[in-house]
């Protein structure tokens, strides 16, 4: 149950050597602003000290967690130590960059309890990686995964993007073949998201580029998802994939069924107690606020019962778990056969949720048009 | 009498009408600063965003002229559409004398000669009037000859203006009174009124706009409305000055109002004669028209909780508009609605967007229809508005649809393209005339059926805009008729089905599944979309369901932006009528009668 489930802790690491073509996340190059940050970021985790006390996930994302220092990151590691109480069985993700890290740098972030890497590869094709701006080849890819074997992680997790301008089902096939190779045990695939405010969306959106139709996005995620369940990997969730449950990502498990979780840094989502509260975007506000003491909250909102029934159902429906009916009405007041009865079953029928033993849960084609069950 | 005029402003859509109205009531002071907006004669939301004037409007205008005498000079506004058309002759009827705007950097347009000619038809003054001379395009010398040529008046009579900026209001304000003629009447003879216009006053009932031609009018006297034959007595006459100010007396030649204790708009025509009971006029005055819908469609709430709110709506609403007819109403796919009857598909549009506005309803509304006229085996004879009453093809002795005759003015090199669309919907029995070197009028009879849709705008489009429509209903006339059904994913849609001509069912019926296939989203599902005659299917189209419509990330813990997205969608599809599992949206209704041709 979500009430006694143990909250994650995020921390958003807002800088980029360079700004990525496909990105719209919040972070910025400037890195003569990491003094400041780590300043700021000590102080907010001050603010939270008495209301989030223990946490059993960490996760380091970006931005670039891997470009700051390994000095850097183990002062905040050890502040947050100092701080919460991190259980002794927690999850430490750190997301880093192939081109960031050598053996020596792996050794020392193991030595610092993060448990788990998670190394944005993105594609192991060079033209790839110049379209999507990337600044690893994908030698270095290679080589950190193996690095980071070396170094005693045992959870590897790499993430890459499919769908991208012209990619041809084929080449992606490849991709997929030599990252199973490297035997992770967990993959993100996530399909390209054209956002208009990056350059590799400006180029899609005014057709320089072009762009894949419904049917072949279709055929890339149902073929990705085909092939790595045939290598023993579990689809958990709509873009991720783990060798067996245990090694899917417990950090990100915890948004998608109201886990309480605090984050950190600008931009970061936090939910508690019904409570959604989100940090500035801007890294300068962020910092200002921090150093005039205050929360750093640029918004937050509270969700009614309707709001946490509707998230609630469109996330069960991303994930293979799917919706625990009896939970869903203990915890929502919805019994969702009484509701929606007639059309889950005409869903079924048509071979996109599964109804059974007491779960409604999507298949691999009805994981493709999620959002669309979300809205019967 | 010596100090009324009577006039309107008529011009094509965008040349300024609205704003010279604005002006004429700033200049005569009708209306200080503060009460100002624009398009002050615009009372309706719908009126000012769309641009176009719906209802009537009258307003009396105070000024004194260069002679040093005072003129109420009373403006009559006027819609601008041809399902309107008959409530602007009745207004034009009400006038000695037109102002008419062209736009100095347009020219001469279709609605600048519709108008014309409607002014010509009343024995109208006409001033033309180059309105927005201050535009750097604006071409004064090109629309004096087209003055000359195409409206065939004399340009020396011209006079030039900018609405915008105010230059040429005075100017204006006194051709209106030495040019336009004063109102002939006596007010010694009998009471005879023309109804131009009513409107409800939640507080006062129905409020009558009305021309005196003959006779005078008090409060307390007792009028015979002469076509409706019902008798009132009047509580209150007056004279429109932005807000209704109460007179003595109306008297020939005047234009005003009458407050009578009068229920609802439905209960006065537009066009009858006012008279008084006691000393009737010998013969109501001329032009009367009663005036009837000629398109039918149910409308439906789309959530069936909203039925018992539909039927406030629809109550209130008739309040305010006498064309606009109703009754209860039930289909099978649909639920319960209520069957409306409109003068035209803009006057249903209306009414929709009005409905949905102002009473913040979410309807849908069924495949318009005409009304049909069935003779039955056993000799009963039917009319039918509702596709879903057509009586059975065994049933059925002889079918009969109603015919219009179409009059259309155009420019001589848009004949060609005008006839073939004619023929194209059934038209026979043409006519042609040059009413002016250049010019041609062309009478078509045509199936009523053929035109409700988008008869107006394929005739704007053929002829670029410079030609004008006009129809009369005429008769009925045998057609072999059958109806169209359609079936969406198997289920019979009643509220889509139509009745049409035998030999164009399988083309209807094919573009029928075209137009849905466009207008019906993707689905979870694959959907079939037939078109049936009898039990016989004859069209078919497939809406394939989508594919991949997720996208990939709702990582770091903001789902709220994700939730808001999906909150977004799922208020659109509230706009959508369930039908089994297929969600259909309101435009599909109307989509099924579009044309291939756009």
């Amino acid at each position: 149950m979500a009430t006694k489930a143990v909250p994650g802790l995020y921390i958003h690491i807002p800088f980029c050597r360079v700004r990525c073509a496909y990105c719209d996340f919040c972070s910025t190059t400037d890195i003569a602003l990491i003094t400041d940050y780590l300043h700021a970021l000590s102080k907010e985790i001050e603010l939270y000290r008495d209301d989030f006390p223990t946490f059993d996930t960490v996760y380091l994302g970006g931005g670039t967690p891997s470009l700051l220092s390994l000095n850097q990151i183990e002062a905040i590691m050890e502040k947050i130590h100092n701080v919460f109480s991190i259980q002794h069985s927690s999850e430490i993700t750190i997301e880093v960059n192939p081109a960031d890290l050598d053996l020596v740098d792996l050794e020392r972030l193991r030595g610092l309890g993060i448990n788990r890497i998670n190394i944005g590869v993105q594609s192991l094709e060079e033209r790839e990686l110049i379209l999507l701006g990337r600044r690893h080849n994908s030698c270095l890819a290679l080589v950190a995964i193996e690095e980071a074997l070396k170094a005693g992680f045992e959870n590897i997790g790499i993430d890459l993007i499919y769908g991208l301008p012209g990619q041809r089902l084929s080449r992606w096939h490849n991709t997929l073949a030599k990252a199973i190779s490297l035997n992770p045990s967990h993959l993100s695939c996530y399909e390209l998201e054209l956002k208009p405010g990056t350059p590799l969306g400006r180029k899609c959106l005014t057709r320089e580029l072009p762009v894949h139709s419904q049917e072949i996005l279709r055929d890339f995620f149902m073929s990705t998802s085909e092939i790595l369940e045939d290598s023993g990997y579990v689809h958990y969730e709509i873009s991720n994939f783990a060798k067996g449950m245990e090694k899917a990502s417990r950090h990100n498990q915890k948004y998608w069924d109201h886990t309480p979780y605090l984050g950190l840094g600008p931009s970061a989502h936090s939910f508690k107690a019904n409570n959604r509260w989100w940090n500035h975007e801007s890294l300068a506000e962020y910092i200002q606020d921090l150093r005039d003491n205050k929360h750093p909250v640029s918004a937050s909102e509270t969700l009614g019962l309707g709001e946490l029934l509707m998230e609630a159902w469109f996330l069960g429906l991303r994930t293979k778990r799917g919706i625990d009916l009896d939970v869903f009405q203990q915890r929502y007041g919805c019994d969702l056969m009484k509701e929606k009865g007639p059309a889950l079953i005409d869903l079924a029928k048509a071979g996109l949720i599964i109804i059974e033993s007491g779960s409604v849960r999507p298949t691999r084609s009805g994981m493709a048009v999620c959002d669309a069950l979300a809205l019967i | 009498m010596e100090n009324i005029r009577n006039f309107s402003i008529i011009a094509h859509i965008d040349h300024g009408k609205s704003t010279l109205a604005d002006r004429l009531i700033q200049h005569t002071g009708v209306c200080d600063a503060r009460n100002y907006k624009d398009q002050m004669l615009d009372n309706m939301d719908i009126e000012r965003e769309r641009g176009i004037t719906i209802k009537s409007q009258a307003i009396t205008l105070p000024y004194t002229a260069s002679d040093g005498k005072t003129y109420s000079l009373n403006l009559i506004d006027t819609p601008g559409h041809v399902d309107f058309s008959y409530e602007v002759s009745r207004s034009l009827a009400s006038c000695e004398g037109v102002l008419l705007l062209i736009d100095a950097a347009q020219g001469v347009q279709a609605q600048t000669l519709a108008n014309l000619y409607l002014a010509m038809e009343h024995d109208l003054e006409i001033i033309p009037v180059i309105n927005k001379i201050d535009l750097p395009s604006a071409d004064v010398e090109r629309v004096l000859e087209q003055i000359d040529s195409e409206l065939g008046l004399d340009p020396d009579t011209h006079l030039k203006c900018s609405a915008k900026d105010g230059t040429g209001i005075s100017e204006i304000l006194e051709a209106i009174v030495q040019r336009i003629p004063a109102p002939n009447g006596d007010e010694n003879k009998r009471l005879a009124a023309l109804i131009f216009d009513a409107h409800y006053d939640a507080f006062r009932g129905t409020v009558v706009n009305c021309r005196l031609f003959d006779g005078t009018l008090k409060a307390g006297d007792v009028i015979r409305f002469m076509f409706n034959d019902s008798v009132y007595r009047v509580e209150e006459v007056g004279h429109f000055l932005m807000t209704r100010q109460k007179c003595s007396q109306l008297s020939a030649g005047e234009v005003g109002y009458i407050i009578a204790g009068i229920k609802t708009v439905s209960d006065v025509s537009i066009g009858d004669t006012i008279t008084l009971n006691e000393k009737p006029c010998e013969k109501p005055l001329s032009g009367f028209k009663e005036v009837k819908p000629v398109v039918f469609a149910s409308i439906y709430p789309i959530s069936s909780d909203d039925y018992e709110d539909l039927a406030e709506a629809l109550d209130k609403y008739k309040l305010n508009d006498a064309a606009f007819i109703y009754e209860k109403d039930s289909s099978a796919a649909l639920g319960l609605g209520f069957r409306c009857g409109f003068l035209g598909l803009l006057h249903l549009d209306i009414v929709q967007e009005r409905l949905e506005r102002e009473y913040d309803l979410s309807i849908i509304l069924s495949v318009p229809s005409v009304r049909y006229r069935f003779t039955l085996k056993n000799g009963n004879v039917v009319y039918v508005d509702n596709p879903s009453h057509y009586p059975g093809v065994m049933a059925i002795e002889k079918s009969e649809e109603p015919y219009i005759r179409a009059s259309m003015m155009l420019p001589e090199r848009y004949i060609g393209a005008v006839m073939n669309l004619c023929v194209e919907r059934r038209g026979v029995n043409s006519t042609m005339n040059y009413p002016s070197p250049g010019r041609a009028e062309l009478v078509f009879e045509m199936p009523l059926a053929e035109v409700i849709y988008d008869f107006y705008d394929r005739f704007k489009s053929v002829t670029q805009g410079y030609g004008s429509y006009d129809y009369d209903l005429i008769d009925y006339r045998e057609s072999p008729l059958v109806l169209l059904d359609i079936l969406v994913n198997g289920e019979k849609v009643d509220a889509l089905s139509q009745i049409v001509h035998r030999d164009r069912a399988r083309s209807r019926g094919v573009q029928a599944c075209d137009r849905l296939k466009d207008e019906i989203p993707r689905q979870m599902y694959r959907i079939a979309i037939q078109g049936a005659i009898g039990g016989e299917i004859i069209s078919r189209s497939t809406i394939s369901a989508f594919r991949k419509d997720v996208t990939a990330k709702c990582y770091g813990g903001d789902i709220t932006r994700k939730r808001k997205l999906l909150e977004k969608q799922k208020k659109g599809k509230k706009r959508m009528k369930m039908i089994g599992s297929v969600s259909i949206p309101q435009s599909a209704f109307l989509a099924v009668l579009k044309s291939d041709s756009d």
